[in-house]
């Protein structure tokens, strides 16, 4: 599995080390339905969540990420919780955040609580932090968007301190100085992998490779080659600070079923009425099928589809991107925990193996 | 799109090295135009940016990307414009892409007033420039991948709004050579339409469905 190797020498070797290659899939906690399209409740998307997490151990998938939102839609405010629920019953599986919003948390307690996952799962944390493209955190939270990229530098500088192990010393102003201060609990084993989710700032790719951490890239409209440029930054960004090659991911949206028609068919009513509402929120365009389709083609960013489909695409992005780890952000509000289970399931048992074979 | 004309074209500053910025400076670099990059410090902290994301552009501080240029692009994030020094563009062409949407900006004092677009207040700071509104409704991400030559039946309409002819004329050429079909208005104040929440904003349209969506906005 990916290591996060804090303050490392560069090898001399000037080609990206390869890395293992690792699939994993992402929830945002999408409310979920019953098989006759009621919507369950917020104790029950999370209780469907848990089994989710289980049966992707099951079936061999690498790892399982939860990003926290904060809405009615997406009721996982408490990802760690989950996440701990889920180690408790599985043995293989790593468990992290995809993302943890950095910018409105407290950087000692996110250390805390996947240290403390880290403890209970047997070393199977990892965290992407993210600088919050979920915002409903920051008036929740009482900050302010305005300060969102001073949050999120002075946070991860922190964090970064943190997982150094040992007492801390360290002063910003976005909470209170830490003096030859100890947090616990200690790791076992060093830092656990940590990644920057980038969005398309060129400025959290430098951050990413500045601090050591790897580069998860958030691939969710347009096409996906764009973001080799992004790849390539992060590469001499870390030659720059004499840094070893670490891990780059993708995570991007998608629905997997037995055939193109049908994983169509589930995925698109709930992503129209989930980005029509997005839209009035935010102000742009509501999908089209026209638009829709071209996602799902071969230069869009969704990966909805057959396991053939979405294995094809999977292993052609891998590669063009430079990238050694595939997240799939599984789900949609509505969607039935039925139909998540089946994408769950043949994404371990067909999607990971086919790409692994065209990799090969 | 061939940089034999170079010369003759006027020079781009690119202000922002965020989301933004760094693509429309590679989308001037491949328009054949001379284009520099600054963001709000040192050029030294953009210069790997550069290099990766827009090779031939040229990092420089702001005031010398700024002097050098006829053609301001801002591209800052909205919340900082507050602390943005007017000074530095007097005299200058601004083109504003930037947008006032508080659900993602937080609310801004500055731009609370409903009686104004986000460019008419940008251009009542920005008292000594000329300002023209424009590549604030399409999302960067799409900026590269939508572009097509002149003449593409699917070439996408971008709306150019300003108040100085002249200078919506410059403008429009910029987006011509980049690559959309140029839509004129004849005023920022009009320039509301292409706003967050009007009916061009985030839809991909050709030429006729852009000016079809505006007129029956207005009407």
């Amino acid at each position: 599995m990916t290591t996060a190797p804090l303050n490392t020498p560069a090898d001399s070797a000037g080609e990206p080390a390869p890395f293992p290659l690792e699939f994993g899939i992402d929830t945002f906690g999408d409310r979920t339905s019953d098989d006759s399209g009621r919507q369950t409740t917020h104790a029950q998307t999370i209780r469907d969540g848990v089994e989710q997490g289980v049966l992707a151990d099951q079936v061999g998938e690498d790892f399982i990420g939860i990003g926290e939102h904060h809405t009615d839609d997406f009721p996982l405010s408490a990802a760690d919780v989950v996440l701990a629920a889920i180690a408790a019953r599985t043995t293989r599986i790593h468990l992290g955040s995809a993302v943890t919003v950095l910018s409105s948390d407290d950087p000692v307690r996110v250390f805390q609580r996947y240290s403390t996952l880290n403890a209970v799962s047997g070393g199977r944390a990892e965290v992407i932090l993210g600088r919050g493209s979920s915002i409903d955190s920051f008036p929740l939270f009482g900050y302010d968007l305005a300060d969102y990229e001073d949050l999120f530098e002075e946070k991860t500088n922190l964090f970064a301190e943190l997982l150094k192990g040992g007492p801390v010393t360290w002063q910003g102003k976005t909470r209170a100085s830490l003096h030859d201060q100890d947090v616990v609990p200690h790791t076992e084993s060093g830092p656990f992998p940590t990644w920057i989710g980038v969005g398309g700032s060129p400025q959290s790719v430098i951050r990413a490779a500045h601090y050591g951490f790897s580069l998860m890239l958030a691939i969710i409209g347009g096409s996906p080659t764009r973001f080799a440029p992004f790849s390539q930054l992060f590469q001499q960004a870390l030659e720059r600070f004499d840094r070893s090659p670490l891990p780059v991911g993708v995570h991007s949206p998608g629905h997997v079923a037995a055939t193109d028609e049908r994983a169509r068919d589930e995925f698109w009513p709930h992503y129209l009425e989930t980005i029509r509402r997005f839209s009035k929120i935010r102000g742009f365009a509501v999908p089209t099928r026209e638009s829709f389709a071209a996602e799902v083609g071969p230069h869009g960013a969704l990966y909805v589809g057959s396991p053939e489909t979405v294995a094809q695409k999977i292993a052609a992005n891998l590669t063009t991107l430079g990238a050694n780890r595939f997240d799939l952000k599984y789900g949609m509000p509505g969607l039935a925990q039925s139909a998540l289970m089946t994408n769950v399931e043949l994404y371990g048992t067909q999607v990971i193996p086919r790409v692994r074979e065209l990799l090969a | 799109m061939t940089s034999s004309a170079a010369s003759s074209l006027p020079r781009v500053a690119v202000l922002g090295a965020g989301h933004v910025g760094p693509v429309i400076a590679r989308l001037a670099i491949d328009a054949g135009y001379r284009v520099s990059i600054a963001a709000s410090d040192d050029p030294e902290n953009i210069a790997l940016i550069t290099q990766v994301l827009v090779p031939g552009a040229e990092p420089r501080w702001a005031a010398d990307a700024i002097e050098n240029s006829d053609l301001v692009v801002l591209s800052i994030p909205l919340h900082k414009f507050a602390a943005f020094d007017p000074a530095l563009v007097a005299g200058k062409l601004v083109v504003d892409t930037m947008n006032y949407w508080p659900p993602i900006d937080g609310v801004r004092e500055m731009f609370e007033d409903p009686a104004y677009g986000s460019s008419e207040i940008v251009a009542r700071r920005l008292a000594d420039s000329t300002i023209v509104k424009t590549l604030n409704h399409l999302g960067y991400h799409e900026l590269d991948d939508d572009r097509r030559r002149a003449g593409s039946p699917d070439r996408r309409a971008l709306g150019v709004a300003g108040d100085d002819p002249a200078a919506v004329t410059v403008v429009a050429d910029f987006i011509e050579r980049i690559g959309y079909d140029p839509v004129r208005l004849g005023s920022l104040r009009a320039g509301r339409l292409l706003e967050p929440g009007g009916p061009v904003f985030g839809v991909a349209l050709r030429r006729t469905e852009f000016e079809s969506a505006l007129r029956s906005e207005a009407a």
